[in-house]
This record gives C-alpha cells, sequence and structure tokens, in this order.
C-alpha cells in the first residue's frame, strides 16, 4: 500500500454535485434561493410575505427541508405556489443530492425562483453547498447580536443576512450596528437588509434585490 | 444526524477519487478534525464502520482521525489562547469579541491503498 496525501475537504464529492446542479439550474434559468437560519427565525413568514407581494410576476417553487413535518408547505401552497416536502432520512442538513432530488419531484425548469427552507439550524446547512444560486441567512431579533461570534461559518457562506423581526426591538436588547460590524469582518461582501415580515418594514429592499437576481440568472 | 451525514460524503468524495486515480483498495483513511468541528469522534467511527462496509472500496479499512487544536483570537488585547479551555471570553482581557482561527477543520490529509496503475500516483513515503 502506498499514502496518498489528499488535503480534500470531507464533503469535495458534494461541493462537485453542487456545482453541476448549479450549472443546470443556470441553463433552465431557474434561481435557487437556499434560506437558512435558526428554528422559528421566521422563515415561512418572510417567505409568504415574499411571495404576496412580488409572487405574481414569477413562477414559483417551494422545498421545505423542516424534519418529519409539511406544515409549512401546506401553508405556502395556499398562496398558489407550488411546494414539496424533501426528504432528508433525519439529517440536519440538505445536500445536493437531496436538493437534486427534491427539484426532480417539484420540476424547476418551468419555474424562474425556487426557495428552499432549509433544516433549523446555524451549524450544519452551513457546511454542505447545496447547489443554490444565492445563500440568504435569516437572524431574527430575538436571537441575539451575538450570532456572528458563535456560528461564525454561516454568515461567512451567505451572500444576505436578513435581521427579522425588527419590530420586537424594543423587547430585546439587539444593536443592530454591532451585529453588522462583526458580520462585516467574517464577510465584508454580505449584503444586509433589516426587515419585519409582520408589518413589511424593509422589505422592499430585500424584494427590490431578490428581483434584481431572479432577473439576471441564467440570462 | 450529523455523523452519518458527514460519513457518506466522506466514502462518497474517497469512491470518486479511487475512480479517478486507479485505486483499488483503501486501507485507511486518516482526517485532521478541528477539535470544535463538532465531530463526536466515536459516533463517527461508528457511523464510519457501518457505511464503509457499503463500499468494496473502503471495506475494511481504518479510520484515523489527528485532532487540530482549537485557537481563538480576541480583538480586544490581539492575543490568541485556546478555545476548549477557555470558550469565548478571553483569558486575558475578558473581552467576548472573540473568534475562531483554527479548529473547525474536516479534511481528508491521506489514505494508504493499492492502485493498479503505479504511474498514476506519487509514492510520498
Ligand atoms: N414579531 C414578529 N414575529 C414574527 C416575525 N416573523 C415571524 N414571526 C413569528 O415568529 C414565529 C415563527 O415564525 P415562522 O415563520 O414559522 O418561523 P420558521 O423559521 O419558518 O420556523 P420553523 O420552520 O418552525 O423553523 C411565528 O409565531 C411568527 O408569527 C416578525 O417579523 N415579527
Ligand atoms: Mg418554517
Ligand atoms: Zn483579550
Amino acid at each position: 500500500m502506498k499514502i496518498i496525501e489528499l488535503k480534500e475537504t470531507i464533503t469535495a464529492s458534494n461541493d462537485r454535485d453542487a456545482q453541476e446542479l448549479r450549472e443546470e439550474l443556470l441553463r433552465s434559468g431557474t434561481l435557487l434561493i437556499n434560506l437558512m437560519a435558526s428554528p422559528g427565525a421566521g422563515k415561512t413568514t418572510l417567505l409568504d410575505r415574499t411571495i404576496r407581494d412580488i409572487g405574481s410576476r414569477y413562477k414559483i417553487g417551494i422545498i421545505e427541508a423542516d424534519i418529519d413535518s409539511d406544515v409549512d408547505a401546506r401553508a405556502l401552497s395556499a398562496l398558489g405556489v407550488s411546494a414539496v416536502q424533501a426528504h432528508t432520512d433525519g439529517m440536519c442538513h440538505m445536500d445536493a443530492g437531496m436538493t437534486r432530488t427534491a427539484l426532480e419531484e417539484l420540476t424547476y425548469d418551468d419555474k424562474d425562483l425556487i426557495f428552499l427552507e432549509n433544516v433549523g439550524n446555524l451549524i450544519c446547512p452551513a457546511e454542505f453547498d447545496t447547489g443554490a444560486g444565492r445563500n440568504v441567512m435569516i437572524l431574527s431579533v430575538p436571537e441575539g447580536d451575538d450570532k456572528p461570534l458563535k456560528y461564525p461559518l454561516m454568515f461567512t457562506k451567505s451572500d444576505v443576512l436578513l435581521i427579522t423581526k425588527t419590530d420586537a426591538v424594543s423587547i430585546f436588547d439587539f444593536d443592530f450596528d454591532k451585529c453588522e460590524e462583526r458580520v462585516r469582518k467574517l464577510n465584508p461582501d454580505i449584503l444586509i437588509f433589516r426587515v419585519c415580515a409582520k408589518n413589511g418594514k424593509g422589505m422592499d429592499a430585500w424584494e427590490e434585490w431578490l428581483e434584481e437576481q431572479a432577473g439576471s440568472w441564467g440570462k | 444526524m450529523h455523523e452519518m451525514g458527514i460519513v457518506i460524503h466522506l466514502a462518497k468524495t474517497l469512491d470518486d477519487f479511487a475512480k479517478e486515480n486507479h485505486v483499488t483498495k483503501i486501507g485507511s483513511v486518516t482526517l485532521s478534525v478541528g477539535e470544535v468541528s463538532g465531530i463526536v469522534t466515536d459516533l463517527f467511527t461508528d457511523a464510519w464502520r457501518y457505511f464503509s462496509g457499503k463500499h468494496p472500496i473502503l471495506e475494511g479499512s481504518e479510520l484515523r482521525m489527528e485532532i487540530i487544536p482549537a485557537v481563538t483570537y480576541c480583538d480586544g488585547c490581539q492575543k490568541t489562547y485556546g478555545t476548549v479551555a477557555h470558550g469565548r471570553i478571553c483569558p486575558y482581557c475578558g473581552s467576548g469579541e472573540t473568534w475562531l482561527v483554527k479548529g473547525n477543520e474536516l479534511i481528508i490529509k491521506e489514505i494508504s491503498a493499492e492502485t493498479d496503475d503505479p504511474a498514476a500516483v506519487t509514492d510520498n513515503k
């Protein structure tokens, strides 16, 4: 036997699958948005509001990865978008293979925009590239402004950070400037939007960004 | 479960590597695992034993893990310290503005393998 040096990350095969999937999605003009957050951060509420605001202009699909529950998928299909429940087999994240299976079940070449509501936690989903065109992370005000210090990887992997539940700031001592400074130290290029999906405040800037991305993806 | 998810990808990454590099059998796999990468090594070994049995190339192979110590940097006093001993609060100045600089890695360092094409890979040792 000989010793062969690899120096590869353990998830290298997933990274390759993800890149392949991303290229296919680019060819079909389908922008896949990977939404990552803690349980209860407000992912479903944010999607609901976003789809009500701009949904009529796009063919939208939703993949729900919540472990063993199709409550969110049913709530969102009530808005008239197609939604599927991904089968994560109890896994704490979605990987490129699971995402592909869910996309095929949903059918993606006829969609403009697909949201993947990843499994709720701030660690594992950040380690696995799903093949999404853009990674969006949600941090809600009640979770605290110290999360970038505790869970740095997800902040470095995200293109956009949505700070949600801004209406609750008077109850929780969340320091927006401090939080953003910490995030930018990890990821200078990240875009940060402060939004409230309940009263709609700040949603326009996020939706404008989303429409820009959907418009230029694969064109 | 986190370990199982990682093991599945590890096995697949090794399988891909084997196919591309004329590897017919893998005898051992050495990983560099960060101290705070979140991997429970016992669970990982169990998951490996179960899962490697499903890939003929990996069957019976030995899994070795080298731990990379975790190091945290403090913004307050610009010093570094051991993460596991002191956590997120700097032991020198008490600041909580601290960042992990090392210890989150999950890398396949090397494998020992049999190949059917002697020219395909370089002999390192
Ligand atoms: N005050 C306030 N509450 C919100 C906001 N967005 C969501 N919530 C509430 O937060 C709770 C969780 O919201 P969801 O949208 O279900 O969160 P989620 O991230 O989809 O949750 P899981 O899928 O269960 O992980 C609900 O009670 C929402 O009404 C907001 O902007 N402001
Ligand atoms: Mg939800
Ligand atoms: Zn210090």
